[in-house]
């Protein structure tokens, strides 16, 4: 344990720097993928046909697991080694599998009388889209982004095994080292980052949806 | 005003959903779509602000085809009142009822100010406006519906079962509500519900559809009443019609009786002698009916005693039988179902501050029914 504090107050920089990174790495994609999911969801409720497919196609790339994922990138992308688009491509295609699902949900879950009354009042197609129909989605789609930044956070670690990550770097040097306390310094960093990532956005639902709190 | 022209809506499946419409909505009045379902009505009316469009025939609003015009730009001239209210939940009272001004370019500072004095014209305090839809009750979304409706100043409203997904009670006080801003604002109205009751209170015309979209019969509701023109409108405007067509007759031909009135607070054997007939009725010290004594009960205590609230016979309806400005006066049919009502075989009679004037009983109303329709007042 004293070990642990030691190597901690000895590399305080590097600990908050890869922090950093692995927050960045994690969020970037997560938030690649929501607008990419906005316009995708908004598709899959308009077509049978292509909810279908969305639904099949993101299914089945996400249960390809991370790791083949991280490998098989730059195979197919010609893209470098240590390019972090590596891991951001995998990582938002992780997102939109989660999210095109909360954002067909939260669509759907409008009143067809809201709708039609927004309709009936002049609103434009994409103007409704923005002003009625995507501001109503906004507790659905905090949900959604809930759990895809957290799972996000913890697949970065993953990255590690491609030279890619940030705390995740703690585990493998943790490992050559023979030293357990980098590697729970590592545990401990990703939790956290996730926990502060959670509450960021739970903020950020509360302050976005006061309509949703209101004494009924 | 607005005409149908020919207006047929077929669907790709081939359903019929109207079929060759012709039909002229005066302007200023209201103008109800009634039918069971399946007969167009909704999609009648849709069809005038281009929700759904026509398959062929025309639509023209003072002369103007509605073809010609851009949809959006087309409903934001006219009002649209949708059941279950349709507000959006994520913004305050306030800010859905300046909605439109606010689509039609006016600043949100002014377009809110106008929507805070539609709240008060539709009934609602001010206090409401910065409160989300969610805290409101199913009567009060409905008024902010309206006043969301008319805050452009539209010079035509389309209202689509506006008060169907509310209770009996409130949806008689929402009613009362249309035609009192209605004959303030005289716009016109086209209203659509499945209710002939509620048709017949409403309309200045009524249109009956009959299934796959065809028109029945166009008329005043007291003609509707009086002269259904087949045996499905005969049905559809129901057994009672000749109770309902009372409706249309005012009540203020009626010559009321004498009613003896007692205050509450005094002593049991005083309203005793004031009974007549072995019925009174307790007032307030407005005149205000509280309730009916009758000899019987008020056998059961000791004269002595004073008179409480408790001693009160409730029941009875009450009609109002002169008007003033705000407040329309009773039917004969409500001052039937006044003397229906009451335990005493007695209708009370109410001034429009809800004072009583006096009595009427059943075979006053029948005698009133009989002058009038000596004189032709009744449709035959």
């Amino acid at each position: 344990m004293t070990g642990t504090m030691t190597w901690l107050n000895a590399h305080w920089g590097l600990v908050l720097s890869l922090s950093w990174q692995h927050w960045y790495l994690a969020l970037i994609p997560v938030l690649i993928g929501l607008v990419v999911s906005i316009p995708l969801g908004w598709l899959a409720t308009r077509s049978k046909v292509l909810r279908n497919t969305f639904f099949y196609l993101f299914g089945f790339l996400y249960s390809i697991p991370s790791l083949a994922l991280f490998i098989v990138i730059p195979v197919i992308l010609g893209t470098g080694i240590l390019d972090p688009l590596n891991l951001i491509i995998p990582l938002t295609i992780y997102t939109i599998a989660l999210m095109v699902r909360s954002v067909v949900d939260a669509l759907e879950a409008v009143p067809w009388h809201v709708r039609a009354a927004a309709t009936a009042m002049g609103f434009r197609p994409l103007h409704r889209f923005f002003a009625v129909d995507l501001p109503m989605s906004v507790p659905v789609l905090i949900a959604g982004l809930r759990v895809a930044a957290v799972s996000s956070i913890s697949l970065v670690s993953v990255g590690a095994l491609i030279g890619l990550s940030g705390l995740g770097d703690l585990f493998t040097e943790g490992e050559q080292h023979q030293f357990i306390g980098e590697i729970v310094i590592g545990v401990v960093g990703s939790l956290v980052l996730a926990l502060v990532t959670d509450l960021v956005l739970v903020l950020i639902g509360r302050v976005t949806t006061p309509w949703t709190r209101v004494r009924t | 005003m607005i005409e149908f022209e020919a207006v047929t809506k077929q669907y790709p499946d081939g359903t019929i959903a109207v079929n060759e419409l012709d039909l002229a909505i005066d302007a200023g009045r209201i103008t109800v779509f009634v039918g069971p379902s399946g007969c167009g009505k909704t999609t009648s009316l849709r069809m005038i602000n281009r929700m759904i469009d026509v398959t062929s025939g025309h639509i023209r609003i003072d002369g103007t085809d509605i073809m010609t015009s851009d949809p959006p730009v087309l409903r934001r001239g006219i009002g649209y009142v949708i059941q279950q209210a349709g507000l959006f939940p994520h913004r305050t009272v306030l800010d859905n009822v300046a909605t439109v001004p606010v689509l039609t370019g006016m600043s949100r500072r002014a377009a809110r100010t106008r929507a805070a004095e539609l709240l008060e014209t539709v009934g609602l305090p001010a206090g409401m406006a910065k409160r989300y839809p969610a805290q409101l009750s199913g009567g009060q979304q409905q008024r902010v519906g309206v006043a969301r409706a008319l805050a452009a100043d539209p010079p035509v409203l389309l209202m689509d079962e506006p008060f169907s997904a509310v209770d009996p009670i409130v949806r008689e006080g929402l009613q009362e509500e249309l035609l009192r801003l209605q004959a303030d604002l005289a716009k016109t109205i086209v209203f659509v519900t499945h209710d002939i009751d509620e048709a017949i209170k409403l309309g200045d015309k009524v249109a009956v559809l009959r299934t796959g979209g065809i028109l029945a019969q166009y008329d005043e509701p007291a003609a509707l009443l009086g002269r259904p023109v087949d045996d499905f409108v005969a049905s559809f405007v129901g057994r009672d019609r000749g109770y309902r067509a009372l409706g249309f007759l005012p009540a203020e031909r009626l010559r009321l009786g004498e009613l003896p009135l007692v205050e509450l607070g005094g002593t049991v054997a005083n309203a005793r002698a004031a009974l007549v007939d072995g019925w009174a009725v307790a007032v307030d010290e407005a005149r205000r009916p509280l309730g009916w004594l009758s000899e019987t009960r008020l056998a059961t205590v000791d004269g002595s005693a004073s008179l409480t609230d408790d001693l009160l016979v409730r029941g009875g309806s009450l009609y109002t039988h002169d008007a003033k400005a705000g407040i329309t006066a009773g039917s004969l049919r409500s001052a039937l179902d006044s003397a229906l009502s009451s335990p005493a075989a007695l209708g009370i009679a109410v001034n429009a501050d809800g004072g009583v004037l006096g009595s009427v009983d059943a075979s006053d109303v029948l005698a009133a029914l009989a002058a009038a329709r000596s004189q032709g007042e009744v449709p035959t």
